[in-house]
């Protein structure tokens, strides 16, 4: 019961902070699961590895990344489908509360000053907290051997940054480097 | 006529079922299906929804259902939309989540998300460049995601107080500033 409730509290916290979108996102999802001890448990629901293979494999299943993880970790922790669909409501709960209830009270002061320079700090601070969730992932969990994982990890750079290839492409390209190579 | 909860259903299930990436990859699908497709709101009242999205918290598909719905039939307009984007991906992941456990120490899936790893870090560096570029960081700004993703990556700083200290930084900075204008041109004045 406790473990719900942590679960329910967790995603509700991810789904009421998270501003910036799906990557930004990830640094909270990140620091609540694999960083944080939640109530009801003895040690973070997630090792970095597992929460990298979460977000490999929400990148190649359609669907927002939120959704994704707040399903996979409620499986996951509860062993139960009931896991699952606390986590999934609690994140998406403050998305159905907030539109209610201000959607329309921002719709009419777009142009408030105040308003606005709330929204303006935060635009900083979201790159940031992308820039966190990837170097609190630069670890040996995911950097296994220097030099094939730092190789295919800046290949998959190139790819998706300048070439703009598409996140599956990448990560299938990735896999299959993976499984030749070890 | 067809029920109209049925059809947001649909509509939000087929948008969630086949788009990869979630937020901005669903958004044209979403603008195609309810502007053009269904009619169901005109195009600016679409772009003006889309800014209400973004600027709210939580997952932008799924901000973006609940208004689409909402304003078509209230509470339970948007329940149908946004439970049409949730379930696909719900599905599946609830799959992988079941199955995957039983062959995540298969030897061959093994080496393949070991190769993946270092992969997925490359593919979340790149929006870190895409935005610091969007967020037209200057001289004074620059510092900001610095101390945000250092504060978080060294000290484990929750990324909750990153958010409130963003939110309220802005709002002391305009304060700051509206304060400063108001003083020299009273200065000018006198």
């Amino acid at each position: 019961m406790m473990t719900y409730l942590s679960l329910f509290l967790t995603y509700l916290k991810i789904g009421l902070f998270g501003f910036g979108g799906g990557y930004a996102m990830l640094s909270l999802i990140q620091h609540e699961t694999v960083e944080v001890v939640q109530w009801g448990a003895t040690a973070p629901w997630l090792t970095q590895s597992e929460f990298t293979d979460i977000v490999a494999i929400s990148q190649m299943t359609p669907g927002p990344i939120g959704i994704n993880s707040a399903t996979y970790i409620g499986y996951t922790v509860t062993g139960s489908v009931w896991g699952s669909v606390v986590a999934t409501i609690a994140v998406c709960l403050p998305s159905f509360l907030l539109v209610l209830l201000v959607s329309r009270f921002i719709l009419r002061n777009k142009e408030n000053p105040i308003i606005k320079s709330i929204f303006k700090g935060l635009r900083p601070v979201v790159v940031g907290l992308i820039a966190s969730a990837a170097l609190l992932l630069m670890n040996r969990e995911n950097f296994s051997d220097n030099t094939f994982s730092i190789a295919i990890a800046i290949v998959s750079f190139i790819l998706v940054y300048f070439a703009k290839l598409h996140p599956i492409w990448v990560i299938a390209i990735a896999g299959v480097a993976g499984y030749i190579i070890y | 006529m067809k029920n109209i909860y049925l059809q947001l259903f649909t509509t939000f299930m087929k948008i969630g079922a086949f788009t990869f990436g979630g937020g901005w990859a669903m958004i044209p699908l979403i603008e195609r299906e309810v502007v053009d497709k269904h009619k169901w709101i005109s195009r600016e009242d679409f772009i003006d929804e889309l800014a209400v999205a973004q600027s709210l918290p939580g997952i932008l598909a799924v901000n973006m259902s609940v208004l689409v719905g909402n304003k078509l039939r209230g509470l339970k307009g948007s329940l149908a939309a946004a439970i049409g984007t949730i379930l696909p991906s719900f599905v599946i992941i609830l799959l992988i989540a079941i199955f995957f456990v039983r062959i995540y120490d298969n030897p061959t899936v093994a080496s393949i998300f070991k190769g993946i790893r270092p992969a997925v870090v490359a593919l979340i560096v790149a929006p870190v460049l895409s935005t610091a570029k969007s967020a037209k960081l200057n001289r004074l700004t620059f510092a900001i995601p610095i101390v945000v993703a250092l504060a978080i990556w060294m000290c484990g700083v929750s990324p909750v107080w990153c958010i409130i200290a963003g939110g309220l930084g802005g709002y002391i900075h305009y304060i700051v500033n509206r304060y400063s204008t108001m003083c020299s041109k009273k200065g000018g004045k006198e």
